[in-house]
């Protein structure tokens, strides 16, 4: 790449338009980056508070805050905006801010587009917010009572905010698109010159297995849901088995998708680990190379072992026996790379900042949930499991941790680079052990709920399930509280604090490390030569 | 009526003393409870073992990590090691840990698989009682195949039922002890699974579709499940209870269950006109048990899933038009067709939801009206 002085007018291009004008027609990878984590950040509250309604009409036995169908439509609710409305964009943020500074790039390769694939969402988030107020209004159908997963023929008894809901998942998925897109071009052709794909910082080689993943099941999606609106408008029968179709299709569509998806959660988290493990341990990131093929191996394989969602649809012994080894098989690059992990703390020179915690979970909480995720494999096992709540506090204490913290772990870890400003330790800490601790206690016993019976998306349960819980619903509303210190830290933190240095983190390696806090509008127009 | 009368204060307040005597309760419900059939019990077995496993993997990960927490600190002066993953080991923990963790797996699939397919597949033989299982929006139906007899069940409400509140049904699934048992599953609408922890199996219930699991009961008791996977407003309400029984009773159970049907044919197919009375009191009584779910005891329905019938332009529009409704169902919605019940329950039905709740079309739909619909 030549490092030649592009010609252009300096006074237009150098500073950041002021007003409304700068956010709607941004083409700057750092304030496209900020919006989609603004974007991120009021969708977890949005989907904290769905949560916080489920979980307390849960606290006890019987129907106290909400009819069956509002509970599951938040139920429904609940997921889609956790995983399309906050995950994902806030993973899309980190990288939009992080990539080009990673790489020596002055901006993201197609900025346009970029703008396109943020302001798409908001459009998307309307529509599925609309899909789930429509139904209090006069004429306004059913409610999505199906749970995320849209299984038909229940979806194509729902009222017209299942249509709703169908075009908010094809506009979420061309925003995701057009964004690995663009991650991908940029990771490829902008790379400062010298830096190799084997010396890529690992976030940025998550993002690009991640954006690799996207561009192959979102379109699958679509594809599933399109089929679903065609047979509840159009008098297709893709779904139904009186016309010929098959309703257990929707599902091998959907998971398809589904499964990748959870890697797609989780591969971006993997990366800011890869980056925070070794900083706070003085030591660079053991097995980097193990690393990237422990990563390679995992969205292969992830790919091919959808079905072992659905053990309980009937499939032949050999079909489950493919899946269930295919899906133990993970185990082994996901277990290397949590080795790799320890393996960075170990002999390293371990300081305890917020990220570093958040880190240390992290590794404690997946291998917790990555393990019970074996259990779940296990076909015959999986007979019992499937469908409860077991298999709810298993997600949980995969996504939480492999997904959710990890981004709770990057935006401390690089928020002093963003703001200029270093966060306030002493309430971070605190929101780390409100927010680890209460989830534990909401989570765990849910462990004990589905051993003992207690299938999941009930809204109503004998007593013999109550004291359980109790106890998770007590730490579910703790849980969604302490999300408030989290916000206050952040807005305490752009607004001011003690000044950030340039490399904010003593063990802090990296180009973007190199650029002053907060780094100016336009960063690395001239490229810098990697070794 | 349809929200619990307990208040949220009432029902808190409840849950701490039981909390506060928790120790006492003796099911806090931990596990799998005690199975109730040869492939329960490999089921069980397996599950053990792997939680076995993952409890031992999981004690070690925790075991280095902590250490690592508490020895390689930066507090405590320590330097790090930044040769580490230059040393033997660093550059071949890449096939040390994944051969490590590949052991696992196999002594993990290795057990899985033999248990698979000892439980999966229905064995050969003819000596199985068959029983297909129908899931409905909110019911299961329960057919015995080899002795003509259809058992409904639903749920009881928690006047009734009380502790056993979503774990009691009006009518169980009788079997009989030492015996295999096929279940065939399938579903009227949308999607149930059928879920019987004792048993050991789930399995779906898909329309269109049948699916099958086997048991070889071996002993008796009352076991409870229930519906697990979500079909819908009332997905909560779908008890499972199976009592197994001796073969004794179970025999002397198929007698009652054969006189009672008789007992229904003789009464719908009887040749008589029945009086309005009669009819409102047979159709309050099956509209409350089939109707009711939905269409709730006050006929108010839950719009706008589940219409009202009072005032409704069905009831008190053309007897045609409600007949065929019932009888056919409408497509697209939860609204089943009903036609596999007699001509009576019809008439007597469609009756009373004709003059019910102030409807007073003073309509008589008789059983031979419901015969010349059909």
């Amino acid at each position: 790449m030549s490092t030649t002085t592009l010609t252009h007018d300096d006074a237009h291009h150098h500073d950041a338009p002021k007003g409304w004008r700068r956010w709607l027609f941004s083409t700057n990878h750092k304030d496209i980056g900020t919006l989609y984590l603004l974007f991120a950040l009021t969708m977890l509250f949005f989907g904290g508070a769905s949560a916080m309604v489920v979980r307390a009409e849960l606290f006890m036995p019987g129907i106290q805050l909400v009819d069956p169908d509002l509970y599951n439509n938040l139920v429904t609710n609940h997921a889609l905006i956790m995983i399309f409305g906050a995950v994902m964009p806030a993973a899309a943020g980190l990288a939009n801010w992080m990539i080009p500074m990673m790489i020596g790039a002055p901006d993201m390769a197609l900025p346009r587009m970029n703008n396109l694939s943020f302001w798409v969402l908001p459009a998307a988030a309307t529509m599925m917010i609309l899909s789930f107020v429509v139904p209090f209004f006069p004429g306004g159908g059913t409610q999505i009572n199906t749970g995320w997963t849209l299984y038909p023929p229940l979806s194509v008894q729902v009222g017209m905010s299942m249509d709703f809901l169908i075009f908010a998942i094809h506009l979420l998925g061309i925003s995701s698109v057009l964004a690995s897109i663009n991650i991908i071009v940029t990771l490829l052709n902008m790379r400062a010159p010298g830096m190799t794909l084997m010396k890529m910082p690992m976030f940025c080689w998550t993002w690009l297995v991640t954006a690799f993943l996207l561009i192959l099941v979102v379109p699958v999606l679509a594809g599933g849901v399109t089929m679903l609106l065609f047979d509840r408008h159009f008098g297709t029968s893709f779904f139904d088995a009186a016309g010929g179709g098959d309703p257990v299709l929707f599902q091998h569509l959907f998971w398809f998708f589904g499964h990748p998806e959870v890697y797609i959660l989780l591969l971006p988290s993997i990366g800011v680990l890869s980056h925070v493990i070794p900083t706070f341990s003085r030591k660079p990131l053991f097995g980097y190379n193990s690393m990237v093929g422990a990563m390679l191996a995992v969205a292969t394989i992830g790919m091919v072992v959808w079905a072992h969602h659905q053990y309980t649809i009937g499939m032949s012994l050999g079909a489950v026996t493919y899946f269930m080894i295919g899906t133990i098989i993970i185990s082994i690059p996901v277990g290397l790379m949590i080795f790799n992990f320890i393996a960075t703390m170990w002999r390293g020179s371990m300081t305890f900042e917020t990220p570093m915690l958040f880190a240390v979970a992290i590794v404690l909480m997946f291998t917790f949930g990555g393990l019970s995720g074996v259990m779940l494999a296990v076909v015959p096992a999986d007979m019992q499991y499937h469908d409860s709540m077991f298999v709810v506090a298993h997600f949980h204490y995969v996504l939480m941790p492999g997904a959710v913290f990890g981004l709770f772990a990057g935006v401390f870890y690089w928020l002093p680079k963003w703001t200029g400003h270093m966060y306030n330790e002493r309430l971070a800490k605190i929101f780390f052990w409100t927010n680890v601790i209460s989830f534990n206690i909401t989570f765990f016993p849910q462990h004990f709920l589905g051993l003992a019976g207690m299938p999941r998306r009930i809204i109503d349960y004998n007593v013999m399930y109550t004291e359980f819980n109790v106890i998770s619903s007590i730490g579910g509303i703790v849980f969604g509280l302490s999300h408030l210190l989290f916000l206050y830290i952040i807005i305490s933190t752009i607004r001011g604090g003690k000044k950030a240095k340039a490399k904010a983190w003593e063990g802090a390696k990296g180009l973007e490390w190199e650029l002053d806090s907060p780094p100016a509008f336009h960063t690395w127009t001239v490229a810098p030569t990697i070794k | 009526m349809f929200f619990r009368s307990k208040t949220l204060i009432g029902s808190t307040s409840a849950a701490l003393g039981l909390l506060a005597a928790g120790g006492a309760r003796a099911e806090w419900g931990l596990n799998f409870p005690p199975p109730a059939a040869g492939v329960a019990q490999e089921i069980f077995d397996i599950h053990m073992m792997t939680m076995g496993i993952a409890t031992v993997l999981l004690v070690i990960v925790f075991a280095f990590v902590f250490y690592s927490l508490y020895t390689h600190r930066k507090s405590r002066g320590y330097e790090a090691d930044q040769h580490f993953h230059e040393t033997w080991f660093g550059h071949w923990s890449w096939v040390i840990i994944p051969v490590m963790v590949l052991g696992v797996d196999l002594t993990i699939a290795s057990k899985a698989d033999a248990v698979l397919k000892k439980v999966w597949e229905v064995p050969e033989g003819k000596d199985f009682l068959d029983v297909k299982v129908t899931g409905h929006q909110w019911w299961w139906e329960f057919d015995y195949l080899d002795h003509d007899i259809k058992v409904e069940s639903r749920y009881i409400p928690e006047e009734e039922s009380q502790e056993l509140y979503l774990r009691e049904v009006d009518n169980r699934l009788v079997l009989p002890n030492n015996t295999k048992v096929r279940f065939l599953h399938t579903s009227a609408d949308v999607l149930h699974a059928f879920w019987v922890p004792e048993l050991g199996f789930k399995k779906d219930a898909i329309p269109g579709y049948v699916t099958e699991t086997w048991a070889d009961l071996n002993r008796e008791g009352v076991f409870r499940g229930q519906c697990a996977e979500l079909c819908g407003t009332w997905h909560s309400r779908m008890p499972l209870v199976v009592e197994v029984v001796s073969e004794e009773r179970f025999a002397e159970w198929k007698e009652e269950q054969n006189q009672l049907k008789v007992a229904a044919l003789a009464e719908a197919s009887a040749d008589k006109t029945w009086s309005m009375d009669e009819l409102m009191a047979k159709g309050k009584e099956v509209y409350d048990t089939k109707c009711a779910a939905c269409h709730q005891v006050t006929g108010l329905g839950l719009p706008p899933a589940f219409p009202a019938l009072k005032d409704s332009p069905v009831a008190k529009g053309p007897i045609a038009g409600h007949l065929d409704i019932v009888l056919n169902g409408k497509e697209g919605t939860a609204m089943q067709a009903w036609g596999s019940m007699n001509d009576l329950e019809i008439a007597a039905i469609v009756t009373y939801e004709r003059n019910a709740w102030d409807n007073n079309t003073g309509d008589v739909v008789q059983p031979a009206d419901v015969k010349q619909a059909r």
